[in-house]
């Protein structure tokens, strides 16, 4: 788009590029550290490398390298014509993104955060979302929406929503939330080859955060299924379900619990829609207990839905009320101490599942 | 460049004293300028005329000894238009000339844009008007399709009336613009419609029973009985299925459009709004990306001067359309939306802009919307019915279409009452076919959510098949499964 005046700016570009090699080559025995960032960086990487009908196009994704750096590098290795900075229009470019999808492209839509991809929900919903059932197959949509979901910190009610609910409700999407590095990695991948449209729900706080990625995961043909959820800790006495940032809390609960002589089964779903109904279900008939964890508002939330699928499928099963945790049913306040009150903590987590195990007496509203 | 560089320094000079020997920075001729006297003895706040370095009488010439040659060439460049320095701006987007006179620019001109027409009531040609040749066939095809997109909206809106399908809009008034430009199209470009442009499919070779299957939503609707009436699409006729929400078509239309530039492909992308839809924020989404990504895109807005209800004096102030095209630095045109003949012209004209410069182009047609909204509507209630009545007789654009072919001799009134005859009985017939052939079977129920049927999809059918096994008598008969 506006070339001319970004190749004048490449010079300078160059040598902020970090050497992304180095992340790949060392094979080594040891497992390789590797940040969240890096993760979503090297995949969009690989798959715009894989097919020219890639193509990134989001605010400030180019120049800027990206609002959260996801970007990096990507601008000055493929040019303006696959990574496009865009006006400030959500509506705009998400529609652009659709057409270019109808078209046969595969375009990934970044959103600055998914609050503002409300501005544009009618064209994931009503365009990208429906499209191939209303033309009985003949307009397909191969497009990717990611960007931050959920809370971050201190950035109050307009950017601190989750959508995970929102999205997983509707026929025609399929809702990713990946954890770790390598959920990122594998599920991005999985979303930019999948034919049809994936609303891919990323976490601002993990960003930064690194974690140990096999060898198999670093090589640039390695993809996660969709619709499979991951057990991140295997336990006996009570199924934690969770995705994307309360998984770390969860696994930190479920390590309270150990001490306490409970053992927590840790599931990641890592697929909001297709939701794993039968891992999910497996590990409930196993430990007969579950606690649904989620950052986002708790009516008609994941956890509803997932007790209702542990409810249709493993009734006789349960030992024991589903717990659901959630987050608090207000818009986001800003004061920190109010705002560490309106997400799920881990003692939030670890309370529930002591009460689901009938080792806790609630007093009245208690978390 | 150094006696250039004096004269400027010494005009500088010259204009900042003023007629009684004050120094005044940054005012050019403050007798001019209206702010002028306020500002006289002080700092000018409206200072356009600031230089990049500090200056007092005496400076201009001291300043220059101390600069380094790297300030002076940067200088240099930036007073290479010298003299005219004074006289533009150069900010980013390109150079502004400046004016001492304070002046709005009008919200509406005196004269409004005129109308592109060639042909008047009668058929006859307008002398002085240019118009794109075409064949007697083509000619043919363009009138046959007009009077049988005429014929299907009478008939199929009466089969709503008779409870025979939920729905049903009309192109009443609008047939010229739906015929003529895909006459003027090629079939490789890509139609993103609206919703009242079922004549570019029908131009395209959809047939009269595709339309009654869809409308009917049958096992042989080419959208297996996905969408309410009149949601057409068609790969195979490049015609993306018509969406409902208003305007979305806009920008995704500007999408397509740069993946077929960035393809080289020789076609473009021609994307249809009403006047209504032009208020959605899609269609500054659409036009401003179209513009600037230099996508070949026609924007054809059908001004028929009502949404629903709503009055183009309701709708926006500005005069029509085509005024909003250059505020997006896109060429436009206004055309008469009854005259078979501009609107072909018009379209080839923007089609080949398109294509060949790769920018889009507007085109905006007025013609009235001579039927109601759709079956929901009954517009006597908002507009009198002589108004109806009198576009509908008089301004009818497939009778002055007629009036043409037939004083070129190649229609007649013979062929006009056979043409009737024979159209009517195959609407009718289309129908008829149409509402015996089967519904769709329930597969088609759960497929194409995804690309892949999913797992829950799949349990879901099989429970609902054992659902009508086991319980036949709560289901319709003749079900099909």
């Amino acid at each position: 788009m506006l070339g001319a005046a970004r190749q004048k700016m490449l010079g300078q570009s160059l040598q902020r590029i970090r050497p992304m090699e180095k992340v790949f080559r060392s094979y080594s025995s040891a497992a390789k550290q590797m940040t969240v960032r890096e993760a979503l960086n090297s995949a969009l990487d690989e798959e715009m490398s894989a097919d020219p009908k890639v193509f990134l196009m989001g605010e400030e994704v180019g120049e800027y390298q990206g609002a959260y750096k996801i970007s990096k590098g990507l601008l000055d290795k493929y040019g303006p014509e696959r990574v496009l900075d865009t006006p400030i229009t959500e509506a705009g470019f998400t529609g652009i993104g659709v057409g270019a999808a109808y078209y046969g492209l595969r375009p990934v839509i970044e959103f600055m955060t998914f609050n503002f991809a409300m501005q544009a929900i009618d064209h994931i919903i009503n365009s990208a979302a429906k499209s191939n059932y209303m033309s009985a197959g003949q307009m397909t949509v191969p497009i990717v929406f990611r960007g931050p979901n959920g809370a971050a910190a201190g950035v109050g009610a307009q950017h601190s929503q989750c959508y995970a609910a929102w999205y997983g409700s509707c026929p025609g999407l399929k809702v990713l939330s990946p954890y770790s590095s390598e959920d990122a990695r594998g599920l991005l991948k999985a979303a930019i080859r999948d034919p049809d449209p994936v609303v891919f729900l990323e976490n601002e706080l993990i960003y930064g955060e690194s974690f140990p990625v096999s060898s198999e995961a670093l090589d640039s043909s390695f993809c996660l299924p969709i619709g499979k959820a991951k057990i991140e800790r295997e336990g006996k006495d009570v199924t934690i379900t969770a995705f994307s940032k309360m998984v770390g809390f969860s696994l930190k609960a479920a390590e309270i619990l150990e001490k306490e002589g409970i053992s927590a089964e840790v599931i990641n779903l890592r697929s909001i829609r297709p939701l794993d109904r039968s891992t999910i279900n497996a590990s409930v008939r196993k430990t007969n207990r579950l606690v649904t964890v989620e950052e986002g508002f708790p009516q008609h939330g994941v956890g509803a839905e997932i007790c209702a699928t542990v409810v249709e499928d493993s009734f006789g099963y349960l030992d024991a009320p589903v717990e659901r945790i959630a987050g608090a049913d207000v818009p986001m306040p800003y004061a920190a101490n109010l705002e560490r009150m309106a997400v799920p903590q881990v003692e939030d987590i670890v309370r529930a599942a002591k009460r689901a195990c009938y080792r806790y007496v609630s007093t009245a509203a208690a978390a | 460049m150094w006696s250039a560089r004096s004269k400027a320094i010494g005009d500088y000079v010259k204009r900042c004293v003023c007629s009684n020997g004050r120094f005044m920075a940054g005012l050019v001729d403050h007798r001019s300028n209206p702010f002028g006297s306020s500002l006289a003895s002080g700092v000018a706040e409206t200072s356009r005329h600031a230089l990049p370095f500090p200056c007092n009488m005496a400076a201009p010439f001291l300043v220059r000894r101390f600069e380094s040659t790297l300030a002076g060439k940067q200088l240099e460049l930036l007073h290479a238009g010298d003299a005219d320095d004074d006289q533009a701006l150069d900010f980013p987007g390109g150079k502004v000339t400046y004016t001492p006179e304070m002046k709005f620019i009008w919200e509406n001109y005196v004269k409004r844009v005129p109308c592109y027409r060639v042909l008047d009531e009668n058929g006859d040609q307008i002398m002085g008007s240019n118009f794109k040749e075409m064949s007697k066939e083509v000619a043919l095809k363009m009138y046959n399709d007009m009077v049988t997109l005429q014929f299907m909206d009478t008939i199929f809106y009466e089969a709503q009336r008779q409870g025979r399908i939920s729905f049903y809009m009309t192109t009443i008034g609008e047939e010229a613009i739906n015929i003529a430009s895909a006459a003027a199209l090629n079939d490789d470009d890509l139609v993103l419609p609206q919703y009242r442009e079922p004549g570019v499919l029908l131009w395209r070779g959809f047939t009269l029973q595709d339309f009654a299957n869809q409308c009917f939503g049958n096992k042989d609707d080419g959208g297996k009985g996905r969408q309410m009436p009149v949601h057409y699409g068609s790969k195979k006729h490049n015609y993306l299925t018509v969406s409902s929400p208003i305007a979305t078509q806009l920008p995704q239309a500007a999408g397509i459009a740069y993946s077929l530039k960035m393809d080289k492909q020789d076609a473009c992308v021609v994307a249809f709004i009403g006047d209504g839809g032009t208020s959605e924020g899609d269609f500054h989404a659409g036009l401003n990306f179209a513009a600037v990504m230099e996508a070949p895109v026609i924007f054809i807005c059908r001004n028929n001067g009502w949404a629903i209800s709503t009055h183009i004096s309701e709708q926006f102030r500005s005069d029509g359309i085509v005024v909003k095209g250059q505020a997006y630095g896109i060429r436009s045109i206004r055309v008469d939306g009854s005259d078979a003949l501009a609107v072909y012209t018009a379209i080839h004209t923007a089609r080949e802009m398109a294509v060949s410069e790769q920018r889009p182009v507007l085109v905006e047609t007025l013609a009235y919307r001579i039927g109601h909204h759709s079956t929901s509507d009954d517009s006597t209630k908002y507009r009198p019915l002589d108004e109806i009545e009198y576009w509908k007789m008089a301004r009818n654009p497939v009778n002055r279409f007629r009036g043409w072919i037939e004083k070129k001799g190649w229609w007649s009134e013979k062929e006009e009452s056979e043409l009737r005859i024979s159209i009517k009985k195959q609407v009718l017939q289309a129908i008829q076919v149409a509402e015996r052939t089967e519904k769709p079977p329930i597969a088609e129920l759960f497929s194409d959510v995804y690309d892949q049927p999913p797992d829950n999809l799949r349990e879901q059918e099989t429970e609902l098949r054992e659902t009508i096994n086991k319980y036949p008598q709560d289901y319709p008969s003749g079900f099909p499964f």
